[in-house]
């Protein structure tokens, strides 16, 4: 038997039909089988300079958790990541493998090759664990302090994870009635489903981090009481970016306009897409999706799963979407039409005026403008310029804007000692600390909206600086 | 979970309840909000703050049974829970150097006038409270604003008790008698809030509205809640609830706070037929 697998291309991820799925909001990707995650591992050579590593934001040890999996030994694999990721089963989904860990890998160099599904076999691995081997983590016996996080989120958790993991007694705080963040929130159940979200968290507890939901920091209790009244040593904000965009053109409080945040915490949080759900949600005929990133797509599909005809419109080009291309080509497979080059102006009314008739207030359509790419601006993107007179009217009654976040002023508005940057982000340095000392941030809420993998690695490093904090004050 | 420590039927529709949660009962402050929901796949609701006991640990919510979510919380009991209780949300209400003003409640929204009018009687202000119903068995709170008032006006629609007529009647006297109030609050139904602010800026007189809109999270996270005020978008739930009344599109909001109409009569349709069976 070869050593090597040289097949230069990966073992396909098996997936629910497309016309089957645009219909539903099971999982699209079903996960490798044992036999396909054995065959995809023995496609890693082991190659000695291992820049799968580097580029991973948590730097798990790639090549020794693929060895292990080529051997049969998951379980093995398992324990490998789980000492540098807190949330695997999270990350195999959502990370962008394609720019970071598989991005580097050597089997990926060569023109016609792929690299290996180092984000497959890690579901994999994962998933593999949560089913078979029920075994409870052990907590660590206490340091004598505490460490509260602020945010449930992939940074949070992480931090939490990390720390719990270290001895430190962790309370997590959460503004909304469940753990996750945007985990929950945000990232629909046909690309993340719920259930595995909650079984990480369920992990963090069994390592005996504690999880307070119902409790928006900076309101019902300040930082500074964190550490004051209630002897936290230090604390980790890792609070997001949740505070939606608009576009400030004519119509955008009309109704059937909705954040991408909106319409996604309606599906996912509150599960609107059930039709037993107690909260409602918008079921447009045709919507129109402003903006081409991840949670454009999500918002796009998840509208599609709703029963609409969905519009993706984005101001420049196919090559400029900055969404993974995995996402695009799911939404193109499910339907989804993509109006590229295309910017809104203006969104329109009914022509109703009587106020009291039900359809008074509602969108008719999204007024358009055709754009073509000019000079490249300084992010490198060539900005799109409008074509005068090229306006038109696409006739939809839902419009999703999606057009990024920024964080949430909340933490900043009550906690006057914390330095900000332009856009509300808290400022940093490279371990995360802030302008008020023993407290550290990282993920979102510093960086404005990201990754869930670089929010992770945030995380991460931030539990090794308070780490190092707490022990420091104490010597 | 969040014990109901008491329960009290204040109209036929309105019900008012303490609620055990020591975090939230520590901080509130009158004009904030909490968000709650009944059960663990309910929707989550948005309800102003009432009152609270800081040493009890309770926080007072009063509500009115409009739709499936508050039928299902008037269908508990004191002793029973609900399973969350966020807050306090929202700016608490400026008070500070307030010496003479005039609060207008309507209807349900007189029970959150009324701590707004109390913190201000404490702290020594002139009250004048002018509070409306439809008809005289809708009526609340009236003996706690008259404790806190140095001037009280009740009126119904229907004139079955007090004056009848709108708040406006009174409100737009007083000016015109060459009344100067510091500044008028006023919280209740959009369309009657739109009124008052009309008849206030006739005169000047600053104004303010407490805007309690559709939202999901309460701490800007969903932009739900998004209100035009001064030609700006603004989120209820964290740039307020409270507004300058001069500046709010009130046509706007009242057409916002209709969008799930046809989803919250079917709720209440559905809640209604589920109690007639249990009754058959």
């Amino acid at each position: 038997m070869a050593k090597f697998n040289m097949s230069p291309l990966k073992n396909p991820m098996p997936t629910q039909d497309p016309a089957v799925r645009n219909g539903n909001f099971n999982e699209v990707a079903l996960g490798y089988s044992a036999e396909t995650a054995i065959e995809e591992a023995k496609r890693c050579i082991a190659c000695k300079n291992r820049p799968c590593v580097s580029a991973c934001p948590v730097n798990i040890q790639i090549p020794e958790f693929i060895a292990k999996v080529a051997e049969g030994d998951f379980e093995g694999a398992y324990q490998i990541i789980a000492q540098d990721s807190s949330l695997p089963a999270v990350c195999g989904r959502v990370c962008p493998q394609e720019t970071q860990c598989e991005g580097k890998c050597t089997r990926g160099i060569k023109a016609g090759c792929e690299a290996v599904g180092i984000g497959r076999l890690e579901r994999f691995v994962a998933d593999w664990h949560n089913e078979n081997n029920p075994v409870q983590p052990i907590p660590a016996p206490s340091n004598g302090h505490k460490v509260a996080v602020v945010g449930s989120g992939p940074a949070g958790l992480t931090c939490a994870g990390d720390l719990a993991k270290m001895g430190y007694e962790v309370t997590v705080f959460e503004a909304l009635h469940v753990a996750g963040g945007v985990l929950v929130y945000g990232i629909p159940e046909f690309r993340l489903p719920k259930a595995i979200v909650q079984k990480e968290v369920e992990n963090l507890k069994a390592l005996g981090v504690k999880i307070e939901t119902n409790m928006v920091i900076g309101r019902v209790l300040t930082i500074e009481e964190l550490k004051e009244e209630y002897g936290f040593d230090a604390v980790f904000i890792g609070s997001g970016a949740g505070l939606p965009k608009f576009m400030n053109i004519p119509g955008e409080s009309l109704k059937g306009v909705y954040s991408a945040n909106e319409f996604l915490t309606r599906s996912n949080l509150m599960k609107a897409y059930r039709v037993d759900s107690r909260t409602p949600i918008q079921r447009g005929k045709c919507v129109a999706v402003v903006g081409g990133g991840n949670v454009a797509m999500d918002a796009a599909r998840t509208a599609k799963r709703l029963g609409a005809e969905v519009h993706i419109v984005y101001r420049r080009g196919e090559e400029e979407l900055p969404a993974r291309k995995e996402e695009i080509e799911h939404a193109k497979e499910e339907g989804i039409i993509f109006d590229l080059l295309t910017n809104p102006t203006r969104i329109l009314a009914t022509e109703v005026t009587d106020p009291r008739d039900p359809r008074y207030g509602w969108v008719a359509g999204i007024e358009c403008i055709r754009m073509q790419l000019g000079e490249a601006d300084e992010s490198g993107r060539r900005s799109p310029v409008a074509v005068a007179g090229s306006e038109f009217v696409l006739p939809v009654d839902c419009v999703i804007m999606s057009l990024g976040t920024s964080p949430n002023p909340l933490l900043k508005d009550t906690t006057p000692a914390l330095e900000t940057l332009r856009r509300g982000e808290i400022a940093v340095d490279e371990v995360g600390k802030t302008s008020i000392e023993g407290v550290y941030c990282g993920g979102d809420a510093a960086t404005g909206a990201a990754t869930v993998i670089k929010a992770m690695g945030a995380g991460k490093v931030a539990a090794k600086a308070i780490d190092e904090y707490i022990r420091g004050k104490e010597e | 979970m969040y014990q109901i420590v008491a329960k009290k039927s204040l109209n036929p529709t309105v019900t008012q309840m303490e609620i055990l949660a020591p975090f939230v009962a520590k901080k509130a402050k009158a004009g904030q909000f909490v968000i709650l929901r009944v059960d663990e796949d309910g929707e989550r609701i948005p309800l102003t703050v009432a009152g609270y006991d800081r040493e009890k640990g309770t926080v007072t919510i009063i509500f009115q049974i409009v739709g499936g979510t508050t039928k299902r919380l008037n269908e508990k009991n004191a002793g029973e829970y609900i399973p969350d209780f966020v807050g306090p949300l929202g700016k608490p209400t400026h008070l500070e150097g307030l010496k003479k003003v005039c609060v207008v409640g309507g209807g349900v929204g007189c029970a959150i006038a009324l701590p707004v009018a109390k913190a201000l009687c404490e702290q020594g202000a002139e009250v004048t409270s002018i509070v409306g119903f439809r008809s005289k068995d809708l009526v609340i709170l009236e003996e706690e604003f008259k404790n806190c008032s140095s001037r009280f006006c009740m009126m119904t629609d229907d004139g079955s008790y007090g004056r009848a007529g709108n708040v406006c009647v009174p409100l737009k006297e007083m000016l015109e008698n060459g009344e100067r109030f510091d500044e008028v609050i006023t919280i209740g139904p959009l369309i009657m809030m739109k009124f008052v602010c009309l008849t206030t800026k006739e005169y000047g007189v600053k104004t303010i509205a407490s805007m309690n809109p559709i939202m999901i999270d309460g701490t800007g996270m969903c932009g739900g809640c998004r209100l035009t005020v001064g030609g700006k978008m603004k989120f209820a739930c964290v740039d307020g609830p409270e507004f300058d009344g001069h500046e709010i599109d009130f046509d706007e909001a009242m057409s916002r706070s209709r969008t799930y109409a046809d989803f919250e009569t079917r709720e209440r349709e559905t809640a209604c037929n589920l109690f007639k069976k249990e009754v058959e």
